[in-house]
């Protein structure tokens, strides 16, 4: 898995999200300053980056729920948040939005209903993310990895064309976490478009492309091993440190001159 | 809004409830042990009871629906439930109406409860017809629900939204014409209990307690339901698809 994305084909559709001059402000703080980013369909797009760097802010402009002071996102061809997109769209956000007096199963129930799916639909995404046997259990009794994969369920329910998933391996064991990215890829191969943000660096692997993030705006958007060539870093950690600093180093020039 | 989805979000209100065992027993329970004790109070003027119990049971719900509605909203906004919910095909109308829904439900059986309780129990004599009663205690609750569920809004913890009942409620309740008559009031503050819609609930159950039927109190129903309608439409429109 991972870095054989099949581009054949899919390069000539609509991208999954375009994103032009994304400006998101929030009091007197510029969390996104006029990014530009486009993420083609039919790929895992890990979007890394440093707590902070406006990746949570980036993904709720991709779903339409984050109020933006300028700038355009298209989603599947359309403007973010058209109320046709909701049901193509799946989002787990970054806190698990799961009701904690519910059970599993009616958590689900509710959302199947929203989404108009029928009782196979939640016996497949419970089974997507291992936990077929779960169903009477409260939310509230759950791990935290159980919950945040109810949380991901939900947003699996629809078989929506566009996964939008924040940090969703975080407190995860590594067989699980190795288990949702092949996930992740079986959903690509079935011809869904994921943006995954993490701050994990090693599941970078397992992404077909990464954007990298740092202080609201994109530092790199390339694949894996272009990074490596590009940086001469072994693994992804070293690619990202490399180019954060680099980039400092601009920043100070810039300032200096 | 589509019928069916105002329905999956009334039944899934219900079902949090229904696992919320120690809650209900404080929604139904606490009113019962607070006629009871108004009952035993005047239990050497028993008219007493028979004027203030049925405008008791009018405000109960308001004050109770207003608290629960406005915390569990308040837990959807923070904990990402209903930032999920709006990323999906849900009208704001089927959240606001769904709640609503489940919280009449609940207002009934409290309301059936705490009238039984009055009547059988306390000794509380309904000169007006009890169907009345009932109806005038559901729709009080769902006033409550719909304001409740608006004011969240207005608060970013749960101290706050605890804290919003006293600011919306008590006001009500001073000004309603329960604890003093209304045309003693001072001028501005009467004018100002006719924007109240607790007002109108406790005028029919003073009615309803003085032998009026229908045609006394369809009129102070009728505002309600208009308070009702109202309060939907503020409460649908704090919901917000976007947000900061």
């Amino acid at each position: 898995m991972g870095n054989e994305a099949p581009d054949v084909g899919r390069s000539a559709a609509t991208p999954a999200v375009r994103i032009a001059g994304l400006r998101v402000v929030r009091g007197t703080n510029t969390v996104l300053d006029g990014l530009d980013l486009t993420i083609p369909a039919g790929q895992v797009v890990g979007l890394l980056g440093p707590s902070g760097s406006g990746k949570t802010t980036l993904m709720r402009a991709v779903v339409g729920a984050q109020i933006v002071a300028g700038g355009d996102v298209q989603v599947l061809g359309r403007p973010a948040g058209s109320p046709d997109l909701r049901a193509r769209v799946g989002y787990v956000t970054q806190s698990p939005s799961v009701y904690k007096d519910l059970t599993v199963a009616e958590n689900l129930r509710y959302a199947a209903a929203i989404l108009h799916v029928d009782g196979a639909a939640v016996a497949r995404a419970l089974r997507q993310v291992d936990l077929t046997g779960f169903e009477g259990r409260m939310a509230g009794t759950l791990s935290g990895g159980e919950l945040s994969r109810v949380s991901l369920s939900i947003a699996l329910l629809g078989s929506p064309d566009l996964l939008v998933l924040d940090e969703p391996t975080v407190g995860l064991d590594p067989v699980l976490r190795r288990d949702l990215w092949a996930l992740f890829a079986r959903l690509r191969d079935e011809g869904a478009s994921l943006l995954v943000s993490s701050h994990v660096m090693d599941e970078a692997a397992r992404c077909d492309r990464l954007v990298l993030m740092r202080a609201g705006g994109v530092l790199a958007d390339d694949t894996l091993p272009e990074l490596l060539a590009r940086t001469g870093a072994a693994d992804a950690d070293g690619a990202f440190l490399a180019l954060v600093d680099a980039a400092n180093a601009a920043d100070t020039r810039g300032a200096a001159a | 809004m589509s019928p069916a989805l105002t329905l999956a979000t009334a039944s899934r209100v219900l079902h949090q409830l229904r696992h919320d065992r120690r809650t209900l027993a404080l929604l139904l329970g606490v009113p019962c042990v607070l006629i009871g004790l108004t009952a035993w109070m005047f239990v050497d003027t028993p008219a007493v009871v028979d004027r203030v119990g049925p405008v008791l049971v009018g405000f109960f719900p308001l004050l109770v629906m207003f608290i629960v509605t406005s915390v569990a909203t308040l837990r959807e906004r923070t904990g990402g439930t209903l930032e999920r919910l709006m990323t999906m095909p849900l009208g704001r109308g089927d959240f606001v109406v769904g709640y609503a829904l489940a919280f009449a439900l609940v207002a009934l059986v409290q309301a059936v409860l705490v009238v039984s309780w009055a009547v059988w129990v306390c000794g509380m004599d309904v000169a007006g017809p009890l169907w009345l009663v009932f109806l005038v205690a559901v729709l009080s609750a769902v006033v409550g629900c719909a304001l409740g569920l608006a004011a969240s809004a207005l608060a970013r913890t749960e101290f706050q939204a605890v804290q919003l009942m006293p600011a919306f409620v008590l006001p009500q309740i001073l000004l309603g014409g329960f604890i003093m008559p209304r045309d003693e009031l001072p001028q501005v503050l009467e004018w100002f209990s006719r924007v109240l819609p607790l007002t109108y609930a406790i005028d029919a159950m003073q009615q309803i307690a003085a032998g009026g039927g229908w045609a006394q109190v369809r009129g102070a129903i009728g505002v309600i339901a208009l308070f009702i309608v109202g309060a939907l439409v503020l409460g649908a429109s704090t919901l917000r698809r976007r947000t900061a």
